[in-house]
């Protein structure tokens, strides 16, 4: 496999503000590339450094493998999906898509030919003579795909698509996207800060923070292994253990991690340890249910399915041991 | 069947508030009320005051003049439409078109830039300085900057000064003896007459043009150019499309208020009327208000045409 994305030390600060410090990053060509992270984290100043809407103060960016730290947007190989969409508004749907082939220079039966083909595979077909402002937030979201799409860039920005549209119409547009970035092969670089978003849709992602990366992994190995106390804390919820408590179960000095649904109420067994608390309160969601614990001044969760366990499970007030394999703690680095 | 679920609406608690608690329950419940009072005073200076003697204006414009007893009969005839399209008369309205044409183009192309600048660069104080330096000559009384052009186009004036310093008076004289440009000099040449509506009527061109372009988010000329166009072309298939109303705005205003002016004809610029100056001496020294009044319609048809022109080259569409 080549690399479609390398950046190389890159920085870009706004006076004193550090937006991206120092970023090294290599994404593989036809990868479903992630940048996760809090607002402010760096992680969109990144897509837009990739894109060229900004330029590096400091550092290089290779587009599969040739210079392109000062190239403007429109002399790169990449391609934009909007949060917002940007549509045209003053274009109709089939106008918009059909933009980038006419700045290029396609002729117009070609350009109409393709656009539509391209309205096809967001499944929008019928609705070219509309204008943007007649479509619904989620159509929207599919011609800006098919802008982009049309272009068969090598590799596919994408900034929050799916932040604007409602919980049931993200979960399907997730889906889409993901089966779309199988079916044309394309590198696709997704910005969000949805964790679980990214959980479910990437080949790898990058966690940001304050304008570094803190991690780039599999989402499985972001989930199991996390490297910093950020991490584990952003991606799914985490039990962090520190200080004196951290020491007694670990053995380290430094912070643990254990995710809730690895602990059970229980005595410790072999191969585990175990501590004691105090059952806070017990939240119902669905599936499983969340026991809020405390132990010695920390807030541990636990997470039970929601089957026999969690409805015969100790009530609030009461007293509660926790334990957990040894094998279930991640020794993190502090941030 | 609307009334008889709004005088079936229970009475308003009225013991609890004063009169004007009742009058502002009454008017919340009843919108079209609220509406109507609201609207009935500019309504009314609208219709009235407005349109009322737009009408009388053009109902005299097909009124008799009479040349021998110079009086006005109320004699319904087309005679001075039919005068328009003759002799001095058409070369006025013609003049005048051309002149408006030019300083409308002028102004949109000077105007451009600089509204440009102001909505996508500057910041701060920069851009409370460049609204206050284009509004700020509007302040200025008009016919004092008026006569202030007459000096600086005269002979001897600052520009002619400039022109001798710069080794350029030969390039002038040849400008100015261009027909249909120029003149005797430039305060009496057609050059000048422009030069000076140029100056008046920018902001009215600026500012519209402005608010068009701040109102273009960024994002989508960031898409354009991520879409492969280059600058210019993003300019041309982008920005302009969706700026052009407020430039239609503007040049409405340029082109309108050029069509209409009567003050700087007379300090700028070589003799023959325009039909300001046509108007103006119709209606006063000659006393031939029908005819004066059939001059003032030509602007407003001539506006009026321009519009729907501009609606069907989609300047409103992205409105």
């Amino acid at each position: 496999m080549s690399t479609a994305v390398e950046l190389l030390e890159v920085s870009r600060h706004y006076g004193a503000v550090k937006a991206v410090d120092g970023i090294s990053l290599s994404i593989e060509d036809g990868e479903f590339f992630s940048l996760l992270g809090p607002s402010g984290s760096g992680k969109t100043t990144c897509l837009r450094l990739i894109a060229g809407f900004e330029l590096p103060s400091a550092g290089r960016i290779l587009l599969h493998g040739q210079e392109a730290s000062s190239l403007p947007p429109y002399e790169r190989d990449v391609n934009t999906v909007f949060q917002d969409y940007a549509l045209f508004p003053h274009l109709s749907v089939l106008e918009n898509v059909a933009y980038g082939l006419s700045v290029k220079g396609v002729g117009r039966a070609d350009r109409q030919r393709e656009a539509e083909a391209a309205l096809d595979l967001v499944a929008l077909s019928g609705l070219g003579e509309r204008r943007p402002g007649q479509l619904s937030g989620g159509q929207r979201q599919r011609v800006a795909l098919a802008r982009a799409l049309v272009l068969k860039p090598r590799v596919l920005l994408l900034d929050e698509p799916l932040g604007a549209l409602d919980l049931k119409l993200r979960e399907q547009m997730q889906t889409e996207l993901k089966g779309l970035q199988r079916r044309v092969g394309i590198t696709f670089v997704y910005v969000t800060h949805d964790q679980g978003e990214a959980l479910s849709m990437s080949d790898r992602i990058a966690v940001f923070n304050n304008g570094r990366i803190e991690q780039v992994d599999t989402p499985r190995a972001l989930y199991g292994k996390p490297r910093t106390v950020f991490v584990a804390g952003f991606v799914g919820t985490a039990n962090v253990l520190s200080g004196a408590l951290a020491r007694r179960v670990s053995g380290g000095d430094r912070p643990v991690s254990i995710r809730p649904e690895l602990i059970r109420f229980a005595a410790p067994a072999g191969g585990e340890v175990g501590v004691e608390g105090k059952l806070l309160d017990v939240l119902y969601h669905g599936p499983t249910s969340r026991f809020e614990v405390e132990v010695e001044g920390t807030r541990l969760t636990v997470a039970l399915a929601d089957g026999g366990e969690a409805r015969a499970g100790p009530r609030p007030g009461e007293p509660v041991r926790l334990a957990w394999p040894r094998a279930a703690m991640v020794e993190l680095e502090a941030t | 069947m609307t009334l008889p679920a709004a005088s079936a609406a229970p009475p308003a608690p009225a013991a609890r508030r004063g009169p004007l608690g009742v009058l502002s329950s009454v008017l919340y419940r009843r919108g079209t009320l609220q509406l109507l009072l609201l609207l009935t005073p500019p309504l009314l200076w609208f219709g009235v005051v407005y349109l009322g003697s737009l009408a009388a204006l053009v109902w005299q414009s097909v009124y008799t003049f009479d040349d021998f007893s110079m009086t006005v009969t109320p004699a319904l005839t087309w005679a001075n439409y039919r005068a328009l399209l003759h002799g001095a008369n058409l070369d006025a309205v013609l003049r005048t078109l051309g002149m408006a044409a030019a300083v409308t183009v002028a102004c949109a192309v000077l105007a451009f830039p600089i509204a440009f600048y102001m909505a996508r660069y500057a910041r701060g104080a920069t851009k409370g300085f460049l609204y206050v330096a284009v509004m700020l000559p509007m302040w200025a009384s008009y016919i004092v900057k008026a006569y202030a052009w007459t000096v600086i186009l005269a002979k001897g004036g600052v520009i002619y000064w400039l022109v001798e310093k710069l080794g350029l008076t030969g390039m002038l004289e040849s400008v100015l003896a261009t027909p249909g440009v120029g003149g005797f000099s430039l305060s009496t040449s057609h050059l000048g007459r422009f030069l000076v509506f140029t100056y008046v009527w920018l902001p009215y061109m600026i500012l519209p043009t402005q608010a068009a372009i701040e109102r273009v988010p960024e994002n989508l000329l960031q898409a354009s150019a991520d879409l492969g166009a280059r600058p210019v072309q993003t300019f041309r298939t982008v920005l302009l499309p969706l700026a052009f109303p407020g430039v239609v705005a503007g040049s409405i205003f340029t082109f309108s208020l050029t069509l209409g002016d009567y003050i700087i004809p007379q300090l700028v610029g070589p003799p023959g009327l325009q039909i300001g100056t046509m108007v103006y001496s119709l209606q006063g020294s000659v006393g031939n208000v029908p005819m004066a009044a059939a001059f003032t319609v030509v602007p407003i048809l001539i506006i009026g045409a321009y519009l729907l022109l501009a609606r069907r080259l989609g300047a409103f569409d992205a409105l």
